[in-house]
């Protein structure tokens, strides 16, 4: 984190990242697949929500540990404001998500495995804030709110990542999904996701780096 | 009388199955390309409300260096 704070390089790479996915997202082949058309497309959009949370939370949670040992300030900043960034990436992606499932799936909540899980999670990160803002001491509700991250993280990836791959889920990947799991080896799609991913995720983290320029400049304020 | 009713009433029913079940056309017609569209604006939306907290953010923390 403190190497992104310093240098500026991956910004440009993520504009460039970025352009590319909205114009190779939206121009190159994809499959034909019934059901589907055109909306396959948006996996360059709402399915990078969902891995950029997932990255930004991993960022939010090592910071979370290296608070705990160290116990620096700074630490606890970069941890909530990733935090609160990953929660932003996935409201988006539940959004989209509701979008795109009512024109594919029929309905914009079908109360899929995948569906309630990632709500779920996102109801855990939520009660992180709620944890932050009932504490008033302040190294208490670093230290709290650190341990809290930590146990939210590994309650997401059994939420996301095992619980809907154990029974019938609409989402591909996760049980029986007809007309969609052809995408998963199709290299035109390949071909923009990936760095889809890694675009919209420097995004999130570069808005994240703005949100602790301010805190840490508010931190000084108060001290000095 | 009844014979008229009935004979108005099919009328009607064979209209409705003629016409086109399909509704909300804009969104499901053109490969429903329109859903990728609201997505995309969607996202753009929820980046524009991060910036725009993050903007009211550092005009408060602005003021506050003044006032100091």
């Amino acid at each position: 984190m403190g190497y992104l704070l310093k240098t500026d390089w991956w910004k440009w790479l993520c504009v460039a990242l970025l352009a590319y996915t909205i114009i190779g997202g939206l121009l190159l082949p994809v499959p034909e697949l019934p059901i589907l058309n055109e909306t396959i497309r948006a996996l360059h959009f709402h399915v990078p929500m969902w891995f950029g949370m997932i990255l930004l939370f991993l960022g939010s949670v090592i910071h979370a540990v290296k608070h705990l040992r160290t116990g620096e300030v700074k630490y606890d900043i970069y941890s909530s404001q990733l935090a609160n960034m990953g929660i932003a990436f996935g409201v988006l992606g539940i959004v989209t998500g509701m979008i795109w499932a009512n024109y594919t799936w029929g309905e914009p909540w079908s109360n899929d495995p995948k569906q309630n899980a990632s709500a779920i999670s996102l109801l855990i990160y939520l009660a992180y804030f709620v944890l932050r803002g009932s504490i008033q001491d302040e190294q208490q509700r670093n230290r709290i709110s650190a341990v809290f991250n930590i146990f939210a993280f590994f309650l997401m990836i059994p939420l996301l990542f095992i619980l809907p791959r154990m029974s019938d889920s609409l989402h591909p990947g996760n049980g029986g999904n007809p007309g969609f799991n052809a995408y998963d080896l199709d290299s035109n799609l390949r071909k923009v996701f990936y760095l889809a991913v890694f675009g919209w995720t420097l995004l999130g983290y570069w808005i994240a780096t703005i949100a602790i320029r301010l805190s840490i400049t508010k931190q000084k304020l108060e001290d000095a | 009388m009844l014979k008229y009713i009935l004979g108005i009433l099919m009328l009607i029913g064979t209209q409705f199955a003629n016409a086109q079940v399909e509704m909300a056309d804009d969104f499901r017609g053109e490969g429903k390309i329109y859903v990728v569209i609201a997505i995309i604006l969607i996202i753009l939306a929820g980046f524009f409300y991060m910036l725009f907290k993050l903007d009211k953010r550092s005009k408060r923390l602005e003021k506050e260096i003044e006032e100091k």
